[in-house]
Formats: structure tokens, C-alpha cells, sequence
């Protein structure tokens, strides 16, 4: 069995704000091993990207509560202190963002950035660092790296910066690579480049990867584990296999029905999930998808469990529907009402 | 770079060359501006003005008489109406008061400025922000004139509540520098106190726009510590604005802005020399004064523009 890097155990995250408690991440737990993705899905608001941040130490701040654990090999990084969480940073995970256009400094060359990143945490001098950037931005693709270690940021474009993105987060051989929305930002031709070379370096850098995405599509080929979250809670969790072709929760099947896909007759027009998601300040009682769901009943006015109901081992939701009544029903959100006109 | 610049000097000449006939014509528009009038006197024949305003050129076309005081002006040979004193080298003569004035001013008000300002911005909501705001409100809202008075009035010469400074005056550097950082301390002080409750408020604003830019957030998942993440970027993006602020305004007092200070203090100083021929309508001192501080304005506005491409590799100087 491969290393286990990291193991969060009901994670809870909230922030208190004007209008009183925001509930953003609401008990999640998973566990990552070495050489594994994990993707995290949901729509913005649903705590994914706070979970990622919360990984990282980056949402720390006063208005922050945190409960739950996350071990990150052994360690509890929740009560890790600021100075020594710097360590962790860049170091143990490197973490790479969804706007490659704004998230490198404007006024200093690319290979500044990066050898800023290796000098933080190992004592190489600037020749040695040098030598790695260059060879870094090789591997992520970058081409006539030694001479375009010394281009400003404006000069690249998006698709480039996010590989040099991707580069410093690999500087310092991170066991875990953290990806926030990194293709949201980026062409379509650009993103599955991206998706790919992310899952490449994974391996040359015997690293797991956390991919977290609005866009089930884009980790269909690279997860191995999916997080479906909703309202900040953990609605499905699965293999791929589980989540793409046995998805148990209605929310997943709006996901899914909203890909637009070439293998299959096109619907009159791509699903949409009706509705916004809930308040976090005052989420619906019982399954926070309930106002949402069109197959809601009586019985979703209770919170349902995040349990296996499906028979699929580690395969887990909460939808209190009947397993066969899914099976019989998920198609028309999945695949759409033209299936019979086609 | 070098068209850059070729074509700047080239503006700078043309918005001085205006500057200067506007003044003028201002000059004579402004109530009392009849010169020969005022020179001849009270007693004054009409005959006695008219020769007067001959011997002035005053009886020519305005551009011709602009012009041939523009050809004085440059070639150093303008004189006062009143005392007949040369304008470049009172203006000459001056400087080395106003230099030392408004370098010292300038120091401390842009160190004092960022010092503040960071602090303000780090301690966000907390105590030293609050502390630091009000005090720099009060700094903003004081006249200098008044706050310069009273300086002068509690801690300067025999008269005041404590005698720890001198009462007005300077001392060349070169007599003696201890004498001259001494006489000099309460009005850097003086002159710079409104620049840094200012500078301070800006960069407060400047820095907590920029912490919240993406690519902070970058620098703090790198692993960086808080203390470099603050020096090379935040600091580093939020002083850019800074410096046109100090360009601009270091450029005003040293082109004479710095009146109130220089005349609290008796520093015989550019400044000082503007308010005298203000007040005695004394049109070649003007003149002169106007295109000396106007001079300063323009290069340092492109120096700032020069500065900005360094700071800033997006920028292109075209």
C-alpha cells in the first residue's frame, strides 16, 4: 500500500463575518495517498477552494474557526504554529492558483520568482537555484528555458504562466501539489495541456495531486477519488468509476448532465442546475440540495448521512432517493430529455 | 529611450515657454498692474509715466515685450523694477537655502511617510492604526504657517517656552554643518509634517489594496516568511504611486514652493524671495522665480516617468 500523506478528519471551517457565521467548509474528511489525485467538484460557494486554502494555512486570520484535524504525515497542520507553517509551504505543498494572468508578480522575472521559492527553503546559492529553474521550466514545457528565465510575467501568456506556476509549485519537491481551478482561466485547447502535464509531473515527482474543479470533465481522465461538495459538506465521494457511471446524488447528476459531451445524441440544450446555492449563514434545513432537487420528497427535510448505500465499497452520498429509483431516473438529468427524439 | 527623451525635452521647452507669457499676462491684469504707474508715484505727471513706461518697453506689442524679457531673463540680465537687483543671481543665491530646506524635508517626509504608512497598514483596525490616523489627520489639517509659529513660539530662541532651537535663520553648511542641521531641524520638521500624515494615508490605502492582489497570496504559498512577503511585494507594488506623489511635490518646494516655511523661518530662500516680489508687484523677480519653479515641475514630472519604467517593466517610455 502506497505512503499515506495526508488524512483530514471532519474538517470544519468557518469564518465569522458581519452577518453572522459562514459555515464554508462543514465536516470534511478524506485521506491521500502518494501518486494518487484526488478531485474535489462542486460550484463556486460549495468550500472547495477553502478547503484547499485551509490545507495550505492560508485562510488563517482572525475571523477563522477551525475544528477537525489535518494530518499531513502525522502532523496536525491546524495547530501548526504561523512561523513553522512556513515550512510546510512551498516545502511539503505547493499550491497553484486559478488566475495565472494575476498571480505572478508583476515586476519580477519569472526565474526571480522561482529561485525566491527554492531559496525559502533550501540554502543553495543563486547559481545552483538558477541552474534548477531553468531546468523546471524544461520540464514543465516552457521552451528556450535559459533564455526565458529572465522574461517579466507580461511577456507570457496565460498558458506559459501557469506552467511557470506549476514550476514554482514544484521547486521544492512538494509531496502534494494543490490545484485551485488551475485550467478555469486558461483556452480550452490550453486546459487539457495543463490537466495532462500536471498529471505527468505527478509522477516524475512521486507527488499526489488535490485537483479541485467546477468542471467534472477536466479530472475525468487523471482522478483516481472524486469529492462531489455541496454548501460546503461532502454529497458524494467515490472512485472515478463510481462518480462518472453510478452517481448516487442528484446534485452529481446535474454536474454531469451540464458536460457538454460528443459521444452522445445532443440534447436540446445542456442541463442546468436550477437555483443558486443555499446561504451559508442559514443553509436549509435537512439535505442542503433539497430547494434545488426535482426529485425531492418529504423525507429530505431530514439531513441525510454521508453513508454507502450503493453496495460499492468506499462509495458514499447523501441522497435519501432509492438506489433503483436513481437508476431509473438519473438518465433524464444525465443525458437529457432528447434521448428519445434522437 | 533616447527619443523618449529627445521628444520630452522638447514638451518640457514648449509648457515652459507658456508658462511664462501666461504669467505675464496675468501679471497685467491683476489689479494694480500698472507698473510705471506705481514706479512714477504718487506726484507723477502724465509725461512722467509715459517716459517711464518707455524706458520699460511697456509701450510695445505684448508678445515683443514677453520676448525681449525672455532674452534678459536667459541671458541673466534681468533686473527688479524696484531695486534693480539682478533676478538670476537673487534666485542663484537663494538656492542653496532652499536645497537645503527642502532635501532635508523631503528625507523626512517620505521615510517618516512609509515608515507610518506600513505601520498603519499592518496594524489594520488595531490600535496604532487608529493612533496613526488621527494623528495624521491632524498633520493634513494643520496650517503650516501656524504650526510653524508655534513651533517657534514654544521651542525656539530666548522668548520661547524652551529654548532648544534657534529662532529662525540658517547657517551654510559649509561654516559649519552642526550649526546648520541645528538651525535647520524644526523647519524640515515644519515643512514636512503635512507631507507625512499624507504619504502615510496613501500608502495605508496602497498597501491594503495590494495585499489582497493574487499574487501575495502566491508569495505566502511559496513559504516565504511575512516579513519578506511584505518588504519584496507588497511594499515593493504599493510605493510605485508613492513616487510620483514625492517626484511632484519634492519638485514643488524646491522650485520655491515652500513660501510659508522659508518666511516663518527667515530662510532667505527662493521661496522667500517669491513672497517679496509678490508683495512689492515686482514683475522681473516673478518672472524669474515662475520659470525657475516650472523648470522643476517638468524634469522632475519626466524623471518620475523615467522612474516609473524602472519600477514597473509593463511600462514602455514612448
Amino acid at each position: 500500500m502506497a505512503e499515506r500523506l495526508l488524512e483530514v478528519n471532519d474538517l470544519n471551517v468557518s469564518f465569522a463575518t458581519e452577518d453572522g457565521i459562514v459555515r464554508a467548509v462543514d465536516g470534511i474528511s478524506f485521506e491521500l495517498e502518494r501518486g494518487k489525485v484526488l478531485g474535489i467538484v462542486g460550484e463556486s460557494g460549495s468550500g472547495k477552494s477553502v478547503t484547499a486554502m485551509t490545507l495550505m494555512g492560508l485562510t488563517r486570520g482572525v475571523n477563522a474557526r477551525f475544528e477537525g484535524e489535518v494530518l499531513y504525515k502525522g502532523t496536525d497542520l491546524l495547530n501548526v504554529s504561523d512561523r513553522d507553517m512556513q515550512n510546510f509551504r512551498g516545502n511539503e505543498l505547493g499550491m497553484i492558483f486559478q488566475d495565472p494572468m494575476t498571480s505572478l508578480n508583476p515586476v519580477y522575472r519569472i526565474g526571480e520568482q522561482i529561485v525566491e521559492s527554492i531559496q525559502a527553503h533550501e540554502h543553495v546559492d543563486k547559481r545552483t537555484a538558477r541552474r534548477r529553474t531553468v531546468e523546471l521550466l524544461r520540464q514543465v514545457g516552457i521552451p528556450n528555458p535559459e533564455s526565458r528565465v529572465d522574461n517579466f510575467p507580461h511577456e507570457f501568456s496565460g498558458g506559459m504562466r501557469q506552467r511557470t506556476m506549476i514550476a514554482m509549485a514544484l521547486s521544492c519537491n512538494p509531496s502534494i501539489l494543490i490545484a485551485d481551478e488551475p485550467t478555469t482561466a486558461l483556452d480550452v485547447t490550453i486546459q487539457a495541456q495543463i490537466v495532462e502535464l500536471i498529471n505527468r509531473l505527478k509522477d516524475e515527482f512521486d507527488s499526489a495531486v488535490i485537483f479541485i474543479t467546477h468542471d467534472l470533465g477536466v479530472i475525468a481522465d487523471i482522478a483516481d477519488e472524486i469529492i462531489v461538495m455541496y454548501a460546503g459538506r461532502v454529497v458524494e465521494r467515490g472512485s472515478k468509476r463510481d462518480v462518472f457511471y453510478d452517481p448516487q446524488m442528484p446534485y452529481t447528476w446535474g454536474l454531469l448532465g451540464s458536460i457538454p459531451r460528443l459521444d452522445r445524441p445532443r440534447p436540446e440544450r445542456l442541463h442546468t442546475i436550477e437555483g443558486a446555492p443555499p446561504s451559508l449563514i442559514n443553509p436549509p434545513e435537512g439535505c442542503k440540495f433539497r430547494p434545488r432537487c426535482p426529485h425531492a420528497f418529504e423525507k429530505c427535510r431530514e439531513e441525510p448521512g454521508l453513508e454507502n448505500r450503493v453496495g460499492t465499497p468506499g462509495h458514499l452520498d447523501r441522497c435519501w432517493l432509492d438506489v433503483d429509483f436513481k437508476l431509473d431516473h438519473r438518465d433524464e438529468t444525465i443525458i437529457g430529455g432528447s434521448v428519445e427524439a434522437a | 529611450m533616447v527619443a523618449f527623451l529627445i521628444r520630452r525635452t522638447f514638451g518640457m521647452i514648449i509648457v515652459l515657454l507658456a508658462v511664462s507669457f501666461v504669467t505675464y499676462l496675468i501679471f497685467f491684469k491683476i489689479p494694480g498692474g500698472d507698473v510705471a504707474g506705481r514706479i512714477a508715484g504718487k506726484q507723477a505727471t502724465p509725461q512722467n509715466i509715459a517716459d517711464i513706461r518707455q524706458k520699460l518697453g511697456l509701450d510695445e506689442n505684448v508678445l515683443v515685450q514677453w520676448w525681449s524679457m525672455m532674452r534678459e531673463l536667459l541671458s541673466g540680465s534681468l533686473v527688479s523694477y524696484y531695486d534693480q537687483t539682478n533676478v538670476v543671481q537673487q534666485i542663484k543665491e537663494g538656492m542653496p537655502e532652499t536645497f537645503s530646506l527642502c532635501i532635508g524635508a523631503g528625507i523626512i517626509w517620505l521615510g517618516f511617510g512609509v515608515l507610518v504608512g506600513t505601520i498603519s497598514a499592518v496594524t489594520a483596525g488595531g490600535t496604532s492604526d487608529r493612533a496613526i490616523t488621527a494623528l495624521a489627520l491632524i498633520g493634513i489639517s494643520l496650517p503650516v504657517a501656524w504650526l510653524g509659529l508655534l513651533l517657534r513660539y514654544f521651542f525656539a530662541g530666548e522668548g520661547g517656552a524652551v529654548s532648544w532651537f534657534p529662532d529662525g535663520g540658517y547657517v551654510p553648511l559649509v561654516d559649519n554643518p552642526w550649526q546648520w542641521f541645528y538651525h535647520l531641524l524644526l523647519p524640515w520638521f515644519t515643512l514636512a509634517i503635512l507631507f507625512i500624515g499624507f504619504y502615510g494615508r496613501v500608502l495605508r490605502s496602497n498597501i491594503l489594496d495590494t495585499i489582497n492582489e493574487d499574487f501575495v497570496r502566491t508569495a505566502k504559498a511559496k513559504g516565504l516568511s511575512s516579513r519578506r512577503i511584505l518588504v519584496k511585494h507588497t511594499l515593493r507594488a504599493s510605493l510605485i504611486p508613492i513616487v510620483t506623489l514625492f517626484g511632484l511635490d519634492f519638485a514643488a518646494v524646491l522650485g520655491g514652493g515652500a513660501i510659508i516655511t522659508e518666511t516663518v523661518y527667515s530662510i532667505h530662500g527662493v521661496g522667500y524671495y517669491a513672497a517679496a516680489s509678490i508683495h512689492q508687484q515686482d514683475l522681473p523677480p516673478l518672472m524669474g522665480v515662475t520659470l525657475y519653479g516650472a523648470t522643476f515641475i517638468v524634469v522632475f514630472s519626466t524623471l518620475v516617468d523615467v522612474a516609473y519604467a524602472y519600477l514597473d517593466p509593463r511600462i514602455r517610455l514612448t
